[in-house]
């Protein structure tokens, strides 16, 4: 893939105010985003993975300029997104559409599936009264809801067909990029994974290219091409997800991945329970900012910040054990990977 | 394993719901039972009735609209569904504790962390002030939480989520309970913390031999942490044996799709299974199995009929008329089907 990236994002902050005191002076922020970088090429999948409070909504949102960025820049296919105005701005959208978390609260309870599938389409211009209730009643049946389902309205409907629905909403413009903020997090077990496979039939028939935001690794895992772990507004991994899931390098992600529960009761893991919580990132730690809950942190931990560089090939990590400072310490990770295997 | 000593022993309970448009029952006949000190782990998607079983076990049905309309449910031989409401007072909480999904919403947040321990101690006449608030410490203590002399004095908003969980947990064990049950108490929380509750909860399980009824939605959770397992579904037990049985062989086609449903982070699966259609409104199938109209191995009888539960191995049953044995032989379709 050496094609121009469909999107580039560089170093991307969002700091929110914390205003106090009676004049509501600003007095800290949320460094809810702190420079993050990534790019997503044409028909893949980026999987942006993290616990709650990294930053990987936000992120998601800035992309959209539903959230405005604080510095940095967004290109897609080249043009830098965060200079445009809103007009332009709305008009790229039609390009860059999002699937919403909650099925229940991002589609108007007020309006039928029809008008809230046919707004998309209003809003942009694009054909006729007829031709738009044609393409809505043509995209019901491609996310696998009936024409008929047109005049309903969303309490009519369960979870999972919702989710179908804001699908359909963001497939109208014909996108070429769609950003999923956990599309299947509140979906039953059995739905998610119809859901799962929907997407990536959509994928393959037009041809999309996905940002999937999840707090789920397994889900993430199943669906992207390449994979990156957000920790505290920074990215900490970012590579294929085969090799993320297989060698992880950063002793967070080694953490998270052995974290998860496995459904299969005679997988015996030498599981990395990480101590205390995360740190608030109105005030993160120094230098690295995971360095309060690693297991191998060094002096130089708390003092530097670690830069994102390319250990391998394509992967990506932000951790001193991988520069010259700490190559030595690096064996000690081999103990974790064991684990790993069956 | 264990004696074969029953803590709970819960027969053809039937909870039903009392609304506009008639009766809906959300748990229908269900057996099982928990047996000292092990843990037993209740799985099933939204709507399935495990919810309302643990609320019926702990007496908490809201009433009105809803009912217990038959069965029982045997605590150590002793009768819940007829005990009086003084009675239930006093096993609730010294006998029987729970722990709930929302940590936030289940403290009160204009109490101190050590008033509310020591609140269900002193109600349960478990001594006086003094050793009510020595206990509380060393219950803080016992769950791993820092500094636990000043977390008595702290507000539940002062704790994180996890924090508030373990403090709900020392909550639970603070009166020494013969069961414990959890219902879905660790969903709300990120995947770090949960392994650290999980592994609290195992731990509290082996040193304190109280046994755990685990509710849960997800099945690695359930792997995890549970010997036995009880699958529901529509208001049904639909299958129950041994955890490693249940997931090295799934019998009932809906315990099956939902294994296969998940994504494994092991590895990559190029497609995932899904079950077609959606989880049926209680109250909407009325004959028949319940899962027949989203079953590959559905045929006439099983939307005529309900479905017993057939004992199919030690300790194992499966609600499915592939396990009858007139039906299994004719329909023995599942060995070929497996992929």
């Amino acid at each position: 893939m050496t094609a121009e990236p469909l999107l580039k994002v560089e170093n991307l902050k969002k700091h929110f105010p914390v205003r106090g005191g009676i004049l509501g002076k600003e007095v800290g922020s949320v460094k809810a985003v702190e420079g993050v970088s990534f790019t997503v090429h044409k028909g893949e999948t980026l999987g942006i993975v993290g616990e709650s409070g990294c930053g990987k909504s936000t992120t998601g949102r800035m992309l959209l300029r539903l959230i405005e960025p604080t510095d940095g820049k967004v290109y897609f296919e080249g043009q830098d997104v965060t200079t445009l105005s809103t007009s332009e701005m709305r008009k790229l959208r039609r390009d860059m559409q999002m699937v919403f978390q909650d099925p229940f609260a991002s589609l108007n309870p007020r309006h039928t599936v029809e008008k809230i599938l046919e707004e998309p389409l209003k809003v942009h211009g694009i054909g006729t009264p007829k031709e738009r209730k044609q393409k809505v009643r043509e995209l019901l049946e491609i996310v696998g809801l009936s024409s008929y389902h047109a005049k309903r309205y969303p309490h009519q409907f369960s979870g999972g067909q919702r989710q179908r629905i804001g699908i359909a909403r963001a497939l109208m413009t014909r996108p070429k990029l769609i950003i999923a903020d956990e599309p299947v997090s509140a979906l039953d077990v059995s739905i998610q994974s119809q859901v799962l496979n929907l997407m990536q039939d959509l994928q393959k028939e037009f041809q999309l290219t996905y940002i999937v935001i999840a707090h789920d690794l397994g889900v993430v895992r199943h669906i992207s091409d390449r994979v990156g772990v957000m920790y505290l507004g920074k990215m900490a991994e970012l590579a294929d997800s085969e090799r993320l899931y297989e060698n992880p390098l950063h002793p967070y992600t080694q953490a998270l991945l052995s974290a998860v529960p496995i459904p299969d009761p005679l997988f015996e893991k030498e599981s990395v329970v990480l101590e205390g919580d995360i740190p608030s990132p109105s005030n993160p730690p120094s230098g690295c900012t995971f360095h309060t809950r690693c297991p191998f942190k060094m002096d130089v931990c708390a003092q530097k910040v670690p830069e994102l560089r390319e250990h391998e090939s394509g992967h990506y990590v932000a951790c001193h054990l991988y520069t010259e400072n700490g190559s030595a310490a690096s064996q000690n990770t081999q103990v974790l990977e064991e684990g790993k295997h069956e | 394993m264990n004696t074969q000593e029953k803590v709970l022993d819960v027969k053809g309970l039937k909870v039903s719901f009392f609304t506009d448009d008639g009766e809906v029952p959300a748990v229908d006949d269900i057996d099982f039972y928990v047996r000292k000190g092990e843990v037993l782990g209740i799985v099933g998607e939204s709507g399935c009735g495990k919810s309302v079983t643990s609320l019926s076990v702990m007496g908490l049905i809201p009433s009105p609209p809803g009912k217990i309309v038959g069965g029982s449910i045997k605590l150590n031989d002793e009768e819940l569904t007829k005990a009086s409401e003084k009675r239930m007072r006093q096993i609730r909480g010294n006998d029987i504790a729970m722990i709930f999904q929302e940590p936030m919403t289940s403290l009160n947040p204009l109490f101190t962390i050590g008033n509310q321990l020591m609140d269900s101690m002193l109600i349960h006449k478990k001594g006086n002030k003094r050793e009510a608030k020595k206990r509380a410490i060393d219950m803080l203590k016992l769950v791993g939480l820092p500094r636990a002399e000043e977390l008595m004095n702290d507000y539940p908003h002062q704790l994180s989520g996890g924090m508030r969980q373990r403090v709900m947990i020392a909550m639970a064990m603070v009166c020494d309970p013969k069961l414990l049950i959890a219902d879905e108490p660790t969903t709300a929380l990120d995947v770090t913390i949960q392994a650290q509750i999980l592994k609290l909860m195992k731990r509290l399980n082996v040193e304190l031999n109280t046994a755990i009824m685990l509710i849960t939605h997800d099945l690695g959770v359930v792997a995890e942490t549970c010997e036995r397992i009880v699958v529901m579904y529509a208001g049904k037990v639909v299958e129950t044996g041994a955890s490693i049985d249940i997931f090295k062989d799934p019998q009932h086609p809906y315990t099956r799709g939902l294994i296969q449903s998940v994504p494994d982070m092991r590895y990559k699966k190029q497609r995932l299974y899904s079950i077609p259609g959606n989880v049926p409104k209680p109250g909407s199938i009325k004959t028949g199995c319940r899962f027949a109209d989203r079953c590959e191995f559905a045929f006439d009888r099983c939307r005529q009929e309900d479905p017993p539960l057939y004992h199919t191995a030690e300790g194992r049953s499966t609600r499915c008329f592939l396990f009858d044995e007139k039906e299994g032989a004719a329909h023995d379709s599942r060995a070929t089907v497996e992929s």
